[in-house]
């Protein structure tokens, strides 16, 4: 089974690159796809540590709630790992 | 008629002048040409060299990416290579994809792809050029992720039910192009005739390939 993750619903200020749309929603990892530099850091010229980056997979209903398009429609996003908590 | 009557505002074929752009330079405009003085200044580059730069990005266009599609539905092997590594094989067939990784999806019997950036404008421009205005819109990325069934069928594109809607928001370090299916009746046709038939909207999901003459 694929893994479950929920990105977290933290509002820091700054450049984030986790969209506010996603942030406590649940999904499914998709494929891992490594480690990149921090955008976090990355933005005010630092090199930035490197983070994993994960494709999440959410479905239109667990984003929209009743009013998706299509319940059964899923959006992908590219999500860092310390954006992302393991649902049990 | 609309045109019959005259307006001092508008060009002799009808529409509009476009106003002049008599606005102060905003803070980034200004950021941008003091590096790029200083940088000529400092030796680090010349002008002639950023023109050139500025010629080569707005001399790509979506062909390079039609190549790797019709490629890849005329070649099994290299179809599973790109799906496997997208940047190798765009490498593989001479074409440069830069440093973010290229990720390529595929529409099937069931599945269509289409490909958005809700946080500002990620495209694979080396592949496919510059991105068209509407890609950068506000309604474009905040509709695609809503209502894309909705935004699809302004393009043009209408799904049925039973095709699942796949919306890849472009968030980081990927960059996404869309394998649209072939067409139905393009059997006969080469590559080069094939790729002929692979429009840029296709690649984004907002549309499909031709249909063969």
């Amino acid at each position: 089974m694929a893994e479950r993750v929920r990105v977290r619903t933290r509002m820091p200020p700054g450049h984030v690159r986790a969209p506010a749309y996603l942030r406590g929603k649940t999904g499914e990892i998709e494929r891992p796809l490594g480690a990149f530099g921090n955008p976090e850091e990355q933005a005010y010229g630092r090199f930035g540590d490197m983070r994993a980056l994960y494709r999440v997979r959410f479905t239109m209903a667990e984003i929209w709630g009743d009013s998706a398009e299509r319940p059964e429609d899923t959006l992908d996003a590219e999500i860092y790992e310390h954006w992302l908590e393991r649902v049990e | 008629m609309p045109h019959d009557h005259h307006h001092e505002h508008l060009s002799p074929s009808g529409h509009p002048y476009r106003p002049d752009d008599d606005v102060p330079l905003t803070y980034w405009q200004t950021m941008e040409i003091a590096m790029r003085e200083l940088l000529i200044e400092k030796g680090v580059t010349t002008a002639a060299e950023i023109a050139q730069q500025i010629g080569a990005m707005d001399a790509r266009s979506p062909a390079d990416g039609a190549a790797v599609v019709a490629r890849a539905w005329v070649d099994p092997d290299f179809k599973a290579r790109l799906m496997a590594d997208g940047s190798a094989a765009c490498r593989e067939m001479g074409f440069e994809p830069g440093a973010l990784r290229l990720l390529v999806v595929e529409n099937t019997a069931d599945t269509h792809n289409v490909v958005v950036c809700t946080l500002c404008s990620c495209y694979p421009r080396n592949l496919l050029g510059l991105p068209p205005d509407w890609y950068k819109s506000r309604a474009y990325r905040a509709r695609t992720v809503k209502e894309p069934r909705k935004v699809l069928a302004e393009f043009g594109v209408e799904l049925p039910d039973d095709i699942t809607v796949r919306v890849h928001d472009s968030t980081a370090d990927m960059r996404y192009l869309v394998l649209p299916a072939r067409p139905a009746g393009s059997d006969g046709l080469d590559e080069a005739a094939l790729a002929a038939l692979v429009t840029r909207d296709s690649m984004i999901g907002t549309g499909l390939p031709r249909p063969p003459e």
